[in-house]
């Protein structure tokens, strides 16, 4: 059987490798390198293992000569013709396969429309992913190219939300910025770091014991609130308005950054393509079959999901959602 | 400051034949600034507006401060709009900032509850036999003022720019809570930074000053400032916008609500005799003006005329750094050329 994957995040690849032993196997990736959200990452969670690693690790089980990977390549299309799926690319190319797998995986946020939070409109404002990108680096600074004073984080940016729209819990926001406070107080043990969140959603295996371990080991401090406005101070900083929900206060503070940990959005293409095959769901995601046995099934016979193009999940759970897309097309094709 | 995500966000605003309803209390805060949003209109960019005599309040302070219900609210401001339709206008602004923010508020609720709408009708026509049309188009007279802005500064005879320096003139903008914050879609730019202000500045020559508190309430809150045992709160929010807009050194505030633009301006009196406190170096205070005082004097209206003697900061080191000519002799002359009694000075203000 020819399979098509779309997207060359950890759900396709790890679809493809476990499809290669018996199928053909074609991804399309629209980025220049697959893995690149892997990459763009410093250290993963719970572990604190290099994403670098895992995404090596990944890009080698699809070396083999079942795997044929198109990187800038975008899908634009897919119909069904007699008895196969068509695929129409950027390039004008139509290919005919079996079966589709859709893993066009999620985008983030546009923090911009939080107007309230100043992102895009003062300096010192940043997401989580400019974030990563400065401890990745080594390169956490202020303004002023200063080490921060003190940072501030905060959770459910575009994520249980009804002013912009998404009322989802995004799943990785709490442990991820768990993750990068403590990166911080390792680089700089001096910077005082705070986190507001609504409610810190610690479902995985060894998070719990990550949020112990910031407050006890780091001093990390976490305030139940929301944060209400940002603004730029005469000194070039950061004030926030918020709300202490613990102590029943209103309370304003000054930081050097603002770190907004942006929740996940279906991507354009996620949405455009399952719209366009009549299996898109809430907030642009694709939707399977059920949730619970039929989850990488689709209302579309031979068409499957695998991924964040579906909802927000984290790496290890796309990867496990992934190998559960490879069964359920290697039952399917028996 | 860098780029706004919605600052291209633009409402509609009607283009000519305006129904005026006037404040019950702008006429005695700045005396000048209606009269002269009706002369800028009709003169300046030949419009028609209509300003009757038969209308009266719209409640709004009294169904903020829980004395009138909602339902009398509904009937009376059904009357407003009575006034409109009878005329043949169909485009309604209202000059008040708590007007403008009622009235979208009913039209919500009408448009939501039709059933609710047609009580109202009834009300008002059992107990006055009128009968009325929703608005066409309802805006505030300052998107009016932001939608002609340009057409304005062809006219204008001064700019905001420091005669002196050569610098535009910094300016703070303050906008009424009661413009965006109830319908973020009624306002030009969106709730968090409007630009209905922001823009006449840039427009008109200045610039505008964004410091931390910007977006703060001034304090004018009906029920903060209705009981004097609550006045603490209302002096304490301008106060603290006052002391973050200060290190900026702003040449001049505008707004378009009345109590903003009042409080921000007398507030200032009060601050300075209870901690000898003012808010430029020099210890005059920061004018405040509204935006169709601003307006007037760089068409060149004359300030005494405009009434902005009768604020408590005084504005001449303002029409000064523009070059603006007014007579000081005539500052306190009345009507009839008459010199009406002038006011006694502040100890720790100056004027």
């Amino acid at each position: 059987m020819n399979i098509a994957i779309i997207g060359a995040g950890p759900a396709g690849i790890e679809a493809a490798s476990a499809l290669a032993s018996k199928h053909k196997v074609t991804i399309f990736e629209k980025e220049e390198r697959p893995l690149s959200n892997i990459r763009d990452k410093a250290f993963l969670f719970p572990d604190f293992s290099s994403a670098n690693d895992l995404a090596n690790k990944l890009e080698a089980k699809i070396a083999n000569e079942n795997v044929t990977l198109q990187t800038s390549v975008e899908v634009l299309d897919i119909r069904r013709s007699d008895d196969k799926w068509t695929i129409v690319t950027d390039s004008n190319e139509s290919l005919n396969f079996d079966y589709v797998i859709v893993a066009t995986g999620y985008k983030i946020f546009d923090a911009r429309k939080k107007e309230e939070l100043g992102y895009g409109i003062y300096k010192g404002i940043i997401t989580s992913i400019e974030l990563e990108k400065m401890i990745k680096e080594h390169s956490i600074l202020n303004n002023m190219n200063e080490t921060p004073r003190q940072i501030v984080f905060l959770q459910c940016v575009g994520s249980r939300d009804e002013k912009s729209g998404n009322n989802y819990c995004s799943k990785v926001c709490c442990v991820t910025a768990v993750k990068q406070a403590i990166e911080i107080k390792k680089q700089h043990p001096e910077t005082e770091v705070f986190i507001y969140y609504m409610d810190l959603r610690m479902w995985g295996e060894g998070f719990e014991e990550m949020y112990r371990e910031a407050q006890e080991k780091y001093g990390i401090t976490f305030v139940r609130g929301r944060i209400s406005e940002a603004s730029s101070t005469f000194d070039k900083r950061v004030q926030i308005k918020a709300e202490d929900t613990l102590l029943g206060t209103p309370l304003t503070m000054n930081c050097d950054l603002l770190v907004l940990m942006v929740g996940m959005c279906a991507s354009e293409g996620t949405s455009k393509l399952c719209k366009n095959l009549g299996i898109n769901g809430l907030y642009g995601f694709a939707d399977s079959k059920s949730p619970h046995i039929e989850d990488n099934l689709t209302t579309m016979p031979g068409v499957f999901v695998a991924g964040s193009c579906k909802r927000p999940m984290c790496i290890n759970d796309t990867i496990n959602d992934a190998r559960s897309a490879a069964i359920t097309i290697l039952n399917y094709t028996k | 400051m860098e780029k706004r995500y919605w600052n291209e966000y633009v409402k509609e605003i009607a283009d000519d034949h305006f129904f005026y309803e006037r404040s019950c209390i702008r006429q005695t805060f700045f005396p000048g600034s209606e009269a002269v949003f009706l002369k800028i209109l009709r003169n300046d960019l030949g419009k028609d507006i209509y300003d009757s005599s038969h209308q009266h309040t719209c409640t709004g302070i009294g169904y903020h401060s829980d004395v009138v219900p909602y339902e009398t609210t509904m009937t009376i401001v059904g009357r407003l709009f009575s006034l409109m339709t009878e005329r043949g206008y169909k485009n309604y602004i209202p000059s008040c900032i708590t007007s403008f923010g009622l009235m979208t508020e009913l039209i919500e609720t009408w448009n939501e509850n039709p059933a609710v709408l047609e009580k109202t009708r009834d009300y008002l026509y059992k107990a006055t036999g009128r009968s009325f049309d929703l608005p066409e188009n309802i805006a505030h007279p300052s998107d009016v003022f932001f939608k002609f802005r340009h057409e304005l500064k062809s006219k204008m005879k001064y700019q905001l720019i420091n005669r002196y320096t050569g610098k535009p003139l910094r300016g703070v903008d303050h906008i009424g809570c009661h413009y965006a914050k109830i319908f973020p879609k009624h306002g030009i730019g969106n709730a968090e930074f409007p630009h209905v202000l922001a823009g006449m500045i840039e427009a008109w020559g200045g610039e505008v000053i964004d410091y931390p508190e910007r977006r703060h309430c001034c304090g004018f809150g009906f029920r903060q400032y209705l009981i004097q045992e609550n006045r603490g709160y209302s002096i304490a929010n301008s106060k603290k916008k006052l002391e973050s807009m200060e290190p900026y050194e702003p040449d001049f505030i505008i707004s378009n609500c009345p109590g903003c633009a009042m409080f921000l301006d007398k507030w200032q009196y009060t601050i300075a005799e209870m901690e000898h406190k003012t808010y430029d170096r020099e210890g005059y205070g920061i004018p405040v003006f509204t935006y169709e005082e601003l307006a007037g004097l760089l068409l060149g209206y004359d300030p005494w005329t405009l009434g902005v003697q009768l604020h408590q900061v005084q504005c001449e080191r303002f029409l000064n750094k523009i070059g603006i000519e007014y007579n000081p002799e005539d500052k306190y002359k009345g009507a009839s050329g008459k010199i009406l009694r002038t006011p006694e000075k502040p100890k720790n203000l100056k004027v």
